[in-house]
């Protein structure tokens, strides 16, 4: 079992590492990676304080600490992609607009073109 | 005919704008501009590129149609959206629209307005199972029609024969709408439940379809389940934002 809790300890240092490093190289912008480095954190601190996961097992009535480190880890991620997926929606109807916006001034810009050389 | 001397044009041209919604139609949207300019000589032609990979572009030009191009690929609702919006911002005050691949005849362009023409809709619906007027429809798709018919029956609070056809004229005041809220993929439907939100009304009128002149339909056998589950949630998205039934 000890060695579970290491196996998401690991993974939670990689995650934060691999996030850190993507916001040095830019890839990923500040504000999208602060979801990503908390969840990494949450699940890290988790992984090393077995006292928490045993109050949080009680507290869920699981009898496997490990079961309930695994059912917050699954949480924390599922709010982070979820607020993803609003960042992405927002983000489709913004290029939509700004798609067709772009259209419609060129189409009229094409327009005033044709009307000068008349 | 040139955009300056479609924009120029005189009022009475102005009133109608006849939107074609375009992706990859190269094989087609020649024949559809051609055959609709001849159906409604003076009516302005707006073909909304979606961003082709292919001519479809040059050949609609070529054809005498305006051109909407839009800069990267938005779907059907987005680039129909697209031509609602320019038509409302030019003041047009009915919009029929004509797929690009030549299935809606547009000899039925006038049946359409007329029935915008009497003013008692927003919106008209040409429909393909009104009369025995060539339908051809593939049984999936067929299928698709009749479950669609049962589920917007009860929300419309009347039936609809043809609730998936693109064959759709509309008033300016439909207009303004669409331009401000329209569905993203797959409109159709969901559009009849937009509308309803408004308390809008449409009827439905008798078109000839055609089979497509070249290309393929954006709904393939793969998407029809991904198809049907996409569009109920946006019905039912919409149901829930419901703001009452005309009497």
């Amino acid at each position: 079992m000890d060695r579970l809790f290491d196996v998401v300890a690991i993974f939670s240092l990689v995650l934060i590492v691999w996030v850190l490093s993507s916001v040095r190289r830019a890839h990923i912008r500040v504000e999208y990676s602060v979801s990503w480095l908390l969840a990494g954190a949450v699940l890290l601190i988790l992984a090393r304080w077995r006292t928490l996961d045993d109050w949080m097992a009680a507290a869920l009535g699981i009898s496997d600490s490990f079961i309930a480190l695994a059912m917050i880890a699954g949480a924390a991620f599922l709010v982070v992609l979820y607020r993803l997926s609003l960042r992405i929606s927002g983000l489709k109807d913004s290029s939509i607009t700004l798609a067709q916006q772009v259209a419609i001034l060129e189409f009229r810009l094409d327009a005033l073109s044709e009307k000068k050389k008349l | 005919m040139t955009l300056a001397v479609n924009q120029a044009g005189n009022q009475s041209a102005k009133r109608l704008l006849v939107l074609i919604p375009a992706f990859n139609e190269e094989g087609a949207v020649a024949g559809v501009v051609a055959e609709v300019r001849s159906a409604v000589p003076g009516a302005p032609v707006l073909v909304v590129d979606d961003c082709s990979g292919d001519a479809t572009r040059s050949q609609a030009r070529g054809a005498g149609a305006m051109v909407l191009a839009l800069p990267h690929h938005l779907g059907l609702g987005g680039c129909v959206q697209a031509g609602y919006r320019l038509a409302y911002e030019l003041g047009y005050d009915y919009v029929i629209r004509v797929d690009g691949d030549g299935q809606h005849d547009p000899r039925d362009i006038s049946t359409v307005l007329a029935a915008l023409e009497k003013g008692d809709c927003e919106m008209v619906i040409g429909s393909r199972f009104m009369d025995d007027n060539g339908a051809h429809t593939s049984f999936v798709r067929a299928a698709g029609i009749m479950f669609f018919r049962a589920v917007l029956r009860p929300i419309l609070g009347r039936p609809v024969r043809d609730p998936t056809s693109g064959y759709v004229g509309v008033n300016r005041t439909a207009l303004e709408l669409f331009s401000a809220t329209f569905p993203l993929e797959y409109p159709e439907i969901e559009a009849l439940v937009v509308l309803q939100r408004k308390r809008f009304r449409f009827v439905e009128v008798p078109c000839r379809f055609r089979p497509r002149r070249s290309g393929r339909s954006t709904i393939t056998a793969v998407k029809s389940l991904y198809y049907i589950i996409h569009v109920l949630l946006g019905v039912f998205v919409n149901v829930l934002k419901f703001e009452g039934r005309r009497k």
